[in-house]
């Protein structure tokens, strides 16, 4: 594919508001994990909550939107300056010229578990101050960033559980090759419910510990909460230093709903998909930041597709004992991370995992350190088999 | 600099309340019989390992069905195929199911249930059945998800020049849902669209933005069809598909945004 500008990007997740706190975050190896007390929920596990979601207040004409998904989008949006780049983009290129791809596993369910909460006890229908199309539905939170930024051309959710906001890289990378659009808002956005947090813990995927990703030790996921965007764009002379798409791909493991291929068959061929997309090569790569879930199957698949493709002299971690797996936003969340060791010169390390599992021939990083990074992969991978890896890569 | 959404149609698998597959479908677009009104009726996915078969919900079974109908009318190997889903609601059933034990004391939910409640439920299941292993687009965009897939799978097609299936599909919610998102009854379109004119191919497409109207369809009962389940705005298209009419129609996306369909015949 031709090389794509991230003019713009911004991520928050429970390190914190913006680049500034997740880079100083990465940096010293702090985890923003803490013992789950969300909503009414009673699991012993960890979470990664984002802090002050609830206090954030949408614009009295988008009020049908409001719920915490909504609320983090917004926070999202108003971070880094990002609204703004967005609004710039607009002016050069026209409302409708602008797209809409956004990643979520759950969107705004969390509001429909607290409306059946109060249903009316003769009819048992819903509450009148519930609205399905702006909070529950997956494509909600697209369509409130295409109100919010007063946009009148394409828009789309992109709803493959935790590969979600990694795929609308790619969907959005399509459209800008063809030049139906000329930017392209993309990123993705989850917050935590109680389907998510019962759901994994009935799945038995959920920890009691944080998450400690490839450790010989780890027994599951820590959940987590996020909102990561980045403008697309085409640039035939990127500034030096400027962060750029290079290559996407995807693939699916037509194995098993809810557990990866054991050899990890769909999440190599991701990877390989991905490198012939940016024409390059294994070698090539500086830096994998994993999907790393820290449960046992998804991290022994990809290690073993990891060591297939990039044997063990590849630095690679997953951040996810930092984030908690922000799950349909992850995608986003860890292609922003890619993009501040291409631009800050560090490789993140793995708050949490003390010993790595030595069945898995990697060169995984416990600890933060300082490097240059010129390419680097990303992978996120989904429940139903849905892969997807990215490569960023940063402008000569 | 924009590069046309352009591809070739070879096969078409379609399933609507009344309107078992495409050939009823066909007859009824065609004005040659009329709609008899009738519950949607869903085929056992006998291509599904028995396991998985007796999880199998209503959505699984709908995409399985439209999904391989069009496969099989163009004559092409489910296992190699691109596949681009989309659809405005994912098992409305299952996750009445979850959000009601949710709103109990005992929340330990069933597992399963929990893994098919990602909106991807379907297209797991459909890379389970067939073993395709190629890339897998999972998309909503509410009333307008049959355009937002048809232009992603467009989009695949003209880049990746590789066959791709566009599966767009609804199902109904129970209540208390039900009264949020009136969604009839599930219904489903799939198109296999091809880079490349073949003898198997119907016609070519062609999409460009519009801010045109849709024109309603003249029968009643379709047109009921056509604004109450988002996967069917794609009637106008598959009408002039059964008609054997080139031309150009709109079909209803994203507002103020159309989508203008060119259509020329083989």
């Amino acid at each position: 594919m031709t090389p794509l500008l991230l003019s713009a990007y911004t991520a928050t997740t429970c390190l914190g508001r913006g680049l500034d706190a997740t880079r100083e975050a990465l940096r010293v190896g702090r985890s923003g994990l803490v013992p789950c007390a969300f909503e009414t929920v009673q699991l012993a596990t960890w979470i990664g909550e984002v802090a002050a979601v609830d206090a954030e207040k949408l614009p009295e004409a988008l009020a049908a939107y409001d719920c915490r998904n909504n609320r983090l989008t917004q926070m999202g949006l108003e971070t880094d300056g990002f609204a703004d780049r967005v609004r710039e983009a607009i002016a050069r290129y026209g409302k409708a010229r602008v797209g809409v791809f956004l990643g979520t596993s759950t969107a705004g369910i969390l509001q429909t578990e607290l409306a059946y909460r109060r249903r009316a006890p003769e009819t048992g229908a819903l509450p009148d101050d519930f609205h399905y199309r702006t909070t529950h539905n997956s494509f909600s939170l697209a369509e409130f960033t295409r109100d919010y930024f007063g946009l009148e051309g394409m828009a789309m959710a992109i709803s493959t559980a935790c590969s979600s906001s990694a795929k609308v890289f790619a969907a959005a990378a399509r459209q800008l090759e063809l030049g139906t659009i000329d930017a392209a808002i993309v990123g993705g956005v989850d917050t935590l419910c109680l389907t998510t947090l019962y759901g994994f813990a009935s799945l038995q995927l959920t920890s009691a510990l944080p998450c400690r990703p490839y450790d010989e030790a780890r027994n599951g996921i820590s959940v987590g909460e996020g909102a990561a965007f980045a403008l697309l764009e085409r640039c035939e002379r990127p500034a030096t230093g400027s962060v750029l798409l290079l290559g996407t791909g995807e693939s699916s493991d037509a194995y098993h709903m809810s557990s990866p291929h054991p050899e990890g068959l769909g999440a190599k061929m991701a990877m390989e998909a991905a490198l012939r997309s940016a024409g390059l090569g294994a070698a090539d790569i500086d830096y994998i930041n994993l999907h790393g879930t820290s449960t046992p199957a998804n991290d022994a698949a990809e290690g073993k597709a990891v060591s297939a493709l990039f044997g063990n002299t590849v630095p690679c971690s997953s951040t996810k004992g930092a984030t908690g797996h922000t799950l349909g936003a992850a995608g986003a969340v860890e292609a922003i991370i890619c993009a501040l060791t291409l631009t800050d010169g560090f490789l993140p390390g793995s708050p949490g995992t003390e010993n790595v599992d030595p069945a898995i021939p990697i060169d995984y990083l416990l600890k933060t350190r300082d490097g240059k990074v010129k390419r680097a992969l990303t992978n996120s991978f989904g429940f139903g088999g849905s892969n997807c890896s990215l490569i960023l890569g940063v402008a000569k | 600099m924009s590069r046309p959404l352009t591809a070739w149609i070879e096969g078409i698998g379609f399933l609507a309340p009344g309107l078992p597959d495409w050939l009823t479908a066909r007859a009824v677009l065609r004005g040659e019989t009329p709609l008899t009104a009738a519950p949607s009726v869903l085929p056992a996915p006998s291509i599904l390992p028995p396991a998985e078969r007796r999880r199998a919900s209503r959505v699984v079974k709908l995409t399985l069905a439209v999904g391989l109908e069009a496969a099989a009318h163009a004559g092409a190997d489910v296992a190699t195929l691109a596949t681009v889903f989309s659809a405005s609601g994912a098992d409305g059933h299952n996750c009445h199911a979850l959000c009601e034990q949710l709103a109990t004391d005992d929340r330990q939910i069933s597992p399963t249930r929990f893994h098919n409640s990602v909106h991807n439920a379907a297209a797991g299941y459909w890379g389970i059945a067939t073993g395709a292993m190629a890339s897998c687009q999972v998309i909503c965009a509410y009333d307008a998800s049959f355009g937002a897939g048809l232009i992603d799978a467009l989009g695949q097609v003209v880049l990746d020049r590789q066959p791709t299936l566009l599966i767009a599909y609804d199902s109904e919610y129970p209540e208390p849902l039900f009264a949020k998102r009136p969604v009839p009854d599930v219904a489903g379109v799939a198109l296999l669209l091809t880079p490349e004119r073949s003898e198997r191919s119907l016609a070519s497409i062609s999409v460009t933005p519009s801010s045109a109207s849709a024109e309603p369809l003249a029968d009643a009962e379709l047109e009921a069809l056509r604004v109450s389940i988002p996967a069917l705005r794609a009637l106008p298209l598959l009408q002039k598909l059964a008609r054997g009419e080139a031309g150009e129609i709109c079909l209803d996306y994203l507002p103020p945004m159309q989508l203008k369909v060119d259509i020329r015949l083989c």
